[in-house]
């Protein structure tokens, strides 16, 4: 029985790390950079919550609204600033001045809510789901985090696979110059996918601190490393990839702290994910591109 | 004389003397400054840690400029010298009573466990490509911190202990822990000094520069340049990019030892995800493949956070801003223009001169 529990707190802490993953790879996919300020506006996302519910008294659905507004803002108002004047530049500029960000965003947060940590009350509330007579129980945070990503993850399908702009996306990380002149305005389209990963990033955020309610300036930045890993472990740019990177990595490090040694699940995590590259380089979904002389 | 106008003038003997030269003058300028009295203490305190992230920003410019493969796990060689070099020190205590040989054997210890680590990591790194390559450096580094921290090592007169998670030796009379877990190392004889560390500088410099500019080094370019047409013409890829990373990290190795031997605790959360990055930000603003870029801006951004210690509690928060501007600036079309006038101007003058010649 200890095993399906602790299989279940895998999948929804996979869930979450799952639902972050999205967003990288949304962005990884259609800006094609690593936006190392992703799990810093997971965190804006958790504080956003918990102000509108602990300091304003809000409803708890309330203040999930208010954290998907200020974060999808938020990821729009960093790239129109710090990005978009490096579209042109190396990657690694693009690289360090996500970095920078990140560092603001740490230190703004820092300034603002001090590093006392915050304990966050869960959004989700009700009764965990009893099973087996008791044996087995699920929270309804871990239901709530299964069926959102879930649904993100399809959803996320249908609008890049069936939408007009999700057409246009695909087009741009294609080939940027080529979808310029089929008339899609290049721009647009990734502040569209900046927006749609930090939303999922406030999302995230708010689950991250129902399912562990400690709130400080650098929770994003572990499960920010370890979801953008769970992109990459699942092939970087592909949405099931994500999606199913980030349940593996999930339950890996559940069994691993379970079964192995706390201090060490990480390093086993990390150990997993060094495997899975040598074995396929471009990650289980990723699709591999041949080199061309 | 003349030889030394002619090395001057290359672009190549003008970087190695530029490189030296800042590192000497600097050198000077602090020591005479310390003399003199008009050095805060917390700027003394952090005249080490400099050195050290010096070192570091040269030898991942090896990585990351020379030879072109992004590097995000680079304090975990840190972490591995950093600890190899605190033992060594502490099991050499009695055999050599000299500290700064003692720290020197440390840092040559060190580096070849730091380069011991490179072949372990490299050797599967370095078959990956680009982002994949950096996160898997990235994986690495976590890995090395998580293993130094639940590593337990104690010297008793039967020699060596050693167990992983748990403590699971007892230690005879008179023994010692010297890695203590989660806990790491306390009560370090702080060996190092600025002296030292300017020493390890020029000898990190003398090697890599020679490196650099040498066969092996311009093999190490041209697979940076064009991995296919380096392989069509003989050259051991992966041999020479395995080479450059272990180098790369002993050097890694060399500087975690100067820079634990400043501290009297130690632990192996130190050496984190954000130290690396922190070298890295100094790599990229100093230039990549630029070496005296990489001396400077690593000198400037230790010291920035102190000399904004005046505006308290917004320092870091300045310092993000200044970075953001910087990279913004670096690539922008101002810059851009800029540049292009000088190259400008350059022409000219080289047309001038080229006339006075053909007149005279």
């Amino acid at each position: 029985m200890s095993f399906l529990n602790h299989l279940i707190s895998g999948i929804s802490l996979g869930s979450i790390y799952a639902i972050i993953a999205l967003g990288y790879t949304m962005v990884y996919g259609i800006a094609k950079m690593l936006n190392f300020a992703h799990g810093d506006v997971i965190m804006v996302g958790g504080y956003m919550c918990f102000c509108a519910t602990t300091y304003l008294g809000w409803p708890a659905w309330m203040g999930v609204v208010l954290a998907v507004i200020v974060c999808t803002a938020l990821g729009v108002v960093i790239e129109r600033l710090a990005y978009k004047p490096l579209r042109m530049a190396p990657s690694l500029a693009v690289l360090i001045t996500a970095i920078g960000v990140s560092y603001f965003l740490q230190n703004a947060a820092l300034l603002i809510w001090s590093s006392n940590p915050k304990t966050f009350t869960s959004v989700v509330t009700g009764e965990a789901l009893s099973l087996f007579g008791g044996q087995m129980q699920i929270s309804k945070v871990t239901l709530v985090a299964i069926a959102a990503c879930l649904v993100i993850m399809v959803a996320l399908m249908l609008f890049t696979g069936k939408s007009k702009v999700g057409t246009a996306m695909r087009a741009v990380s294609e080939d940027k110059g080529a979808a310029q002149l089929m008339g899609i305005n290049v721009n647009t389209t990734i502040s569209i996918t900046f927006a749609i990963g930090s939303g999922l990033a406030a999302i995230a955020g708010v689950l991250l601190c129902s399912a562990y309610p400690t709130l400080m300036p650098t929770t994003g930045s572990l499960p920010g490393i370890k979801a953008f890993t769970a992109a990459v472990f699942g092939g970087i740019g592909s949405i099931p990839g994500a999606f199913i990177g980030g349940i593996l990595l999930g339950i890996i490090e559940i069994f691993a702290k379970a079964y192995i040694s706390t201090q060490l699940s990480d390093a086993i995590v990390f150990a997993v994910l060094i495997v899975v590259l040598l074995v396929k380089p471009d990650g289980l979904l990723g699709k591999h591109v041949s080199e061309k002389v | 004389m003349n030889k030394l106008k002619s090395y001057a003038a290359s672009k190549r003997g003008r970087d190695t003397l530029l490189c030296f030269g800042i590192v000497i003058i600097a050198y000077i300028i602090v020591q005479a400054a310390i003399a003199g009295g008009g050095i805060s203490s917390q700027i003394k305190g952090l005249l080490v840690p400099i050195c050290a992230y010096v070192v570091m920003a040269i030898s991942l410019n090896l990585t990351v400029g020379i030879l072109g493969e992004l590097s995000l796990g680079h304090a975990g060689f840190m972490s591995v010298g950093a600890f190899a070099g605190i033992v060594t020190t502490t099991c050499l205590a009695d055999a050599i009573p000299l500290a700064p040989l003692r720290l020197a054997v440390a840092m040559v210890v060190a580096g070849l466990f730091a380069a011991i680590a490179g072949v372990i990591v490299g050797v599967p790194v370095l078959r990956l490509k680009g982002d994949y390559l950096a996160i898997v450096t990235l994986a690495f580094g976590e890995i090395i911190k998580n293993i130094v921290n639940v590593m337990y090592l104690g010297l008793d007169d039967a020699g060596l202990h050693f167990s992983l998670v748990n403590q699971n030796f007892q230690l005879g009379d008179g023994g010692k822990m010297i890695i203590n877990g989660p806990i790491g190392v306390s009560g370090v004889t702080k060996l190092s000094t600025f002296t030292s560390g300017v020493v390890l500088i020029l000898v990190t410099l003398f090697f890599v520069l020679n490196f650099v500019n040498s066969r092996t080094g311009r093999a190490v370019m041209a697979v940076r340049d064009n991995k296919i047409a380096a392989d069509s013409i003989g050259i051991s890829t992966s041999h020479y990019k395995l080479l450059a990373f272990v180098v790369s990290a002993a050097f890694a190795g060399m500087a975690g030892t100067l820079y634990a031997m400043n501290f009297s605790t130690v632990t192996a959360a130190k050496f984190d995800f954000n130290t690396s990055i922190l070298v890295l930000v100094f790599v990229v603003l100093g230039g990549l493949g630029n070496i005296w870029g990489s001396i400077i801006a690593a000198t400037l951004l230790t010291l920035l956070p102190e000399l904004l210690r005046g505006l308290s509690n917004y320092r870091m928060l300045i310092y993000a801003i200044l970075l953001i501007a910087m990279m913004l600036f670096n690539n922008s079309s101002f810059k851009v223009r800029l540049l292009e006038k000088r190259a400008m101007r350059q022409m000219e003058k080289a047309e001038k001169a080229g006339g006075k010649k053909e007149g005279a």
